[in-house]
């Protein structure tokens, strides 16, 4: 499964990151070295084998429904690069 | 069957419908942190380190939400999938501060289900339930306070879900409305969502899609957003399914599309079609370990369940005699239900469902009232029918008494005491009042005997009058046919 | 006082209970020797102040007898954890100035015992490399470096170069593919990576969720139990935190190992392996045989698909749990006319190549499409791998391996540089460890002929720690290391 420039451009807007023009080429080359490598994988005889998600032998514990956190607004905002009336703020969002 | 055809000169088309509702679950603490679930507070009061996602935070899951979300599975009818697993689903926006929802995707919580709905033409129809899953609420952004940002808000952040996703079973507006009414009902008898969708906290998404009369084809369908009422919902469906069949007729194509509805116009306003950005990359939470349900839990919530709201009214109707529209108007709104029975305890069930549903409806209307604030109390309600039934009073004089109950809350027994209102079923006293009538009115007597016989009618409305409405009207007929 | 340095953890808490020494020497010791051997870039923050207005409290408890089981320790901690009020970065650009207003679970457990913290280690940025030259503050140099400066390994290089360096008496670490073993074998230390769930991820700066794991990088084995019973433990915080007991690991040293089995994997000395490490392998199964084990021939087939089923399922963790970087709520923001480019602008900013590079890899495989034919697959794959540990511990008690097939390589290494994959191929023998979440240790052995010293491993069953440190005890008195 060979990527192409367009779809690492599709990626990498997914991903919110940016890809320069001038290395696009490079960073598809080495996509597809890696995909390449992976793909390895596809060798492995994996019919009915379940997939294994986590290796955690534990079932889930449950919280009990008491409020317990909350009102640290102070520690919520302490590293905000922008805040202003108790809120964090970006640049306009139009829905 | 509610018939719903849209029809133009050029052919006849029905609508294919389904509907996504997200439901706020009813808990003390987020669904995955200790924050308050509540939101009414200053910005960012309510919310964890968890909800802000700060690096190395970690979910927790909270028992309430799942206990709720099984409950809500029991009162739909469905399958409570003993084995359930959480998932990421990836987007990055302002609302999402993990860049991830935490929510169901493979294995929900609650499998198939269904709800029965009653339409006005009489029938009923079951409306299938696809799935019920948890997941958390996201945060809010508000962009009216200044010209170039918006502010984040993360108290909403994390409050619990029910997301209930239906089969395309839905033909009509109206039975998109009997079915949001009826989910409403049922998840307040539960006590698992307060289903208010105007303030947002049961929010309807609706897949819309049109095809001839008669096809069984699926078309592409658009998905209305957030539409924050029944009747906008209806009206969203309505008219997007008339958006769509113009497309058709008209040559066009529907592409897939997101679209909300806009209140003022009444119709669905474009926001964008289905983009590469959608694609979110479902993976299992690898911070939460599968969620193991066991029986004993399942039946325990099962024996603890209310009496939903079709019980009940299959109740009221077999048991108390009323009317199936009757039980079905009162058997919607479970506080509604409580007090009918409490005020027909022991009582003419159908007398006190005519009171309830006439005059002390029309009360609460005017006065603008939720039957919990009702100034007339259930007991006292029960009581005026009682009233009524012994020929204490008559039906008229009720009324009145009625009209003071609503004014001062008193115990309408009181009422009738200290305003001398018993109806007077002293036949001697009748007959004086009857006997002046008939010695004052000469000629109508005259004509009565003459054969004129429904001047009777006449007669026993003016002894009642001289009586001051509070002589029996039963007891002045007969003795009036004797006099005359 | 640069003897005072060269103590392990239980050396000095010997000498701090008879009162030869106290804390307020020990970490003035410290002190010295980090503002002598800066050029290691071991520590990317130092709070050697904190550290000595602490040590003035231990040296208080030390005299009215409360001290604690650690108490006056100096530890450094990898910037991975969470520190409340300490700078905590993960080594990346996007973190910066991040303050934690939170304690790690971990870091609380260890300062709840009594130890100080010097300082914040360097690491490959969020922990993804293996020659800690990905951090945004540069390669830690390892301390056995002559001519050339030498990678100290990663992602730990930091933890391990400080404790080889003696720069602080032990160092917290963390494992997701090799990163506690791997720097450890460089930097001639001692590191435990435990069973999956036994240390809590609460305050661990995510990178692949279900692999990450937590640990300590000490001078010996004995070290390496006295941290570990203060680091583990169950956390409600974290899900994925075991219940099971915590046996006291201190007690399993030296206690014989006679009729062990000891497994030695067939497919873990492939054709090209380096002479020197595979003859150290010979002679570290001969001390195990001659302490009365058993060596025996075992077989993990699925070894060879570790590596591509690991660099799936961590990327594809890697790019959801890295999505919440986005600088809207804490660390590094690039200004955007828009939210979208605001957050384009910071994530292309604050990350680094190798960081990115998983990021795209991860999205990819898990989008539309090729969740299956990669994300499914290399999960089907981890069962088998899981399932092969299983049959081989049906053998052997515990499992003997290199390291690493390789030794501490230049800074800058072009071979390693040119092509990612030749720096993964350095995590073959210690991937399979965190997909199957087992714990493994890695020791020293001896030295290549360079000089550089070369890494053993030991990787038991799940929730076994104690085999692994009754063998440890015995390889190491066996292999006789001297520490630089």
């Amino acid at each position: 499964m060979a990527v192409d420039n367009d779809t690492v451009e599709k990626i990498a807007l997914l991903a919110k990151l940016k890809v320069n023009p001038e290395k696009l080429n490079d960073t598809k080359l080495e996509f597809n070295k890696i995909l390449n490598w992976v793909e390895e994988l596809s060798e492995v005889n994996t019919d009915n084998v379940l997939p294994l998600a986590s290796v955690n032998d534990e079932t889930l514990t449950l919280r009990q429904d008491v409020v317990s956190d909350g009102h640290i607004r102070d520690n919520i905002l302490k590293n905000a690069p922008a805040q202003e009336f108790g809120y964090f703020v970006v640049p306009k969002v139009v829905e | 069957m509610s018939e719903y055809v849209i029809e133009t000169e050029k052919g006849k088309w029905e609508i294919v419908c389904g509907l996504e509702i997200h439901c706020q679950i009813i808990s003390k603490s987020k669904i995955f942190s200790g924050a308050p679930a509540e939101f009414g507070d200053d910005a960012n009061e309510n919310v964890s380190f968890v909800d802000a996602a700060m690096p190395g935070m970690l979910p927790t899951l909270n028992e309430e939400c799942v206990h709720q979300a099984i409950k809500t599975g029991l009162g739909l009818n469905a399958v409570i999938n003993k084995y359930s697993v959480f998932s990421r689903k990836n987007y990055f926006y302002a609302d999402s501060p993990q860049g991830y929802q935490i929510t169901q995707f493979e294995h929900p919580i609650v499998g198939e289900g269904k709800i029965t709905v009653d339409l006005s033409d009489g029938s009923s129809k079951d409306i299938r339930i696809e799935r019920l899953h948890i997941e958390q609420d996201a945060a809010k952004s508000i962009h009216d306070l200044n010209p170039t940002k918006s502010y984040i808000d993360f108290n909403r952040c994390g409050v619990g879900l029910m997301e209930i996703v239906t089969k395309p079973d839905f033909r009509s507006p109206e039975e998109v409305g009997a079915f949001l009414r009826k989910l409403r009902s049922i998840l307040r008898y539960l006590g698992t969502c307060d289903g208010n969708m105007d303030e947002g906290s049961m929010r309807c998404d609706a897949s819309i899609s049109v095809r001839p009369l008669g096809s069984t084809e699926l078309r592409q369908r658009a998905e209305v957003k957030n539409v924050n009422s029944v009747k906008f919902a209806m009206q969203a469906i309505d008219s997007e399914a008339h958006r769509q069949v113009e497309i058709y007729e008209s040559g066009g194509n529907i592409l897939q599309q997101t679209c909300r509805f806009d209140p003022t116009t009444g119709g669905t306003k474009f926001l964008r079609f289905k983009e590469f950005s959608d694609d979110y990359r479902y993976f299992p939470e690898p911070d939460l370990p599968p969620l193991i349900l066991s029986d004993e839990l399942i039946n325990k919530i099962k024996d603890e369940l209310v009496e939903l709201p079709d019980a009940k009214k299959s109740r009221f109707v077999n048991q108390l005699g009323l009317t199936p529209y009757d039980a079905a108007v009162i058997c919607e709104n479970k506080e509604v239900a409580d007090f009918f029975e409490t005020a027909a305890h022991g009582r003419d069930a159908k007398k006190v469902a005519n009171w309830l549903m006439g005059d002390f409806f029309a009360m609460l209307k005017k006065k603008n009232l939720e039957i919990a604030q009702s100034p007339v109390s259930a007991e006292n309600l029960g009581k005026l029918v009682d009233l009524i039934t012994h020929d204490v009073i008559s039906g008229k004089i009720a009324k009145d008494v009625f009209e003071i109950m609503a004014e001062t809350s008193e115990n309408p027994e009181k009422i009738v005491e200290e305003k001398g209102l018993k109806q007077v079923t002293d036949t001697s006293a009748i007959e004086a009042i009857i006997d002046s009538v008939i010695a004052s009115n000469p000629d109508n007597v005259a004509s009565y005997r003459a054969g004129k016989v429904n001047l009777l009618g006449w007669f026993v409305g003016q002894v009642i009058k001289r009586s001051q409405g509070k002589a029996n009207p039963a007891l002045v007929n007969k003795l009036l046919k004797e006099k005359l | 006082m640069s003897d005072l340095t060269s103590l392990t953890v239980a050396g000095a808490l010997s000498k701090l209970k008879t009162r030869e020494i106290s804390p307020v020497d020990l970490v003035q010791a410290y002190a010295k020797k980090l503002e002598e051997n800066k050029k290691y870039n071991a520590f990317v923050t130092l709070v050697v102040d904190d550290a000595l207005a602490k040590a003035k409290d231990a040296e208080q408890k030390y005299l009215n007898n409360t001290n604690r089981r650690l108490e006056g320790i100096p530890l450094g901690v990898k910037d991975l954890f969470c520190t409340k009020g300490i700078r905590t970065t993960a080594c990346s650009h996007i973190l910066d100035n991040f303050v934690p207003p939170y304690e790690s679970t971990v870091t609380q457990n260890l300062l709840d015992d009594g130890a100080l913290f010097l300082g914040k280690l360097n690491m490959d940025e969020f922990a993804m490399g293996g020659s800690n030259e990905t951090s945004y503050f540069g390669p830690v140099v390892n301390p056995w470096s002559k001519d050339v400066p030498l990678v100290a390994g990663g992602s730990s290089g930091g933890s391990a170069a400080a404790v080889a360096a003696e720069l602080c008496a032990a160092a917290t670490a963390s494992d997701t593919g090799g990163s506690i073993r791997e720097p450890s074998a460089f930097c001639g230390v001692t590191g435990i990576k435990p069973t999956y769930g036994r240390c809590s991820r609460y305050g661990i700066i995510a990178f692949a969720s279900s692999l990450d794991q937590a640990g300590p990088i000490c001078k010996d084995v004995t070290d390496c139990a006295l941290l570990l019973n203060s680091m583990a433990g169950y956390d409600p915080k974290d899900s994925t935190s075991s219940k099971r007991d915590i046996p006291d690991f201190s007690s399993f040293i030296g206690q014989d190992i006679k009729g062990l089995k000891v497994g030695v994997p067939l497919e873990y000395r492939p054709d090209g392996l380096n002479p020197e490490i595979a003859s150290y392998w010979d002679s570290a199964a001969q001390i195990l045989k001659d302490c009365g084990a058993e060596i025996v021939n075992i077989s993990l087939p699925h070894t060879k698909y570790a590596l591509p089923a690991y660099y799936v399922i961590a990327p594809a963790e890697v790019s959801s749990n890295l999505a919440r970087y986005d600088g809207v709520r804490y660390g590094l923001r690039i200004e955007g006319n828009n939210l979208d480019n605001l957050y384009i602008s910071t994530r292309s900013e604050g990350f680094g190549t190798e960081v990115k590079r998983r990021i795209l890899i991860g999205t990819y495989v898990l989008s539309a499409g090729y969740y299956d034919a990669y994300y499914l697959k290399a999960q089907k794959v981890r069962r088998l791998i899981k399932n092969d540990f299983d049959n081989a511990f049906q053998k052997c008690d515990v499992i003997l391996t290199p390291t690493s097939p390789v030794e501490p390589f230049a800074i800058g290494d072009t071979k390693m540089l040119e092509n990612p994959i030749n720096m993964y191929l350095n995590d073959i023998f210690t991937v399979s460890v965190n997909l199957a979440g087992l714990p493994a240790m890695s020791l020293p052995i001896g030295l290549s002929h360079n000089g550089l010293p070369l890494g053993m491993q030991l990787i038991g069953r799940a929730f076994d720690e104690a085999t692994i440190f009754k063998t440890a005890y015995h390889l190491e008195r066996g292999a006789n290391f001297v520490r630089m």
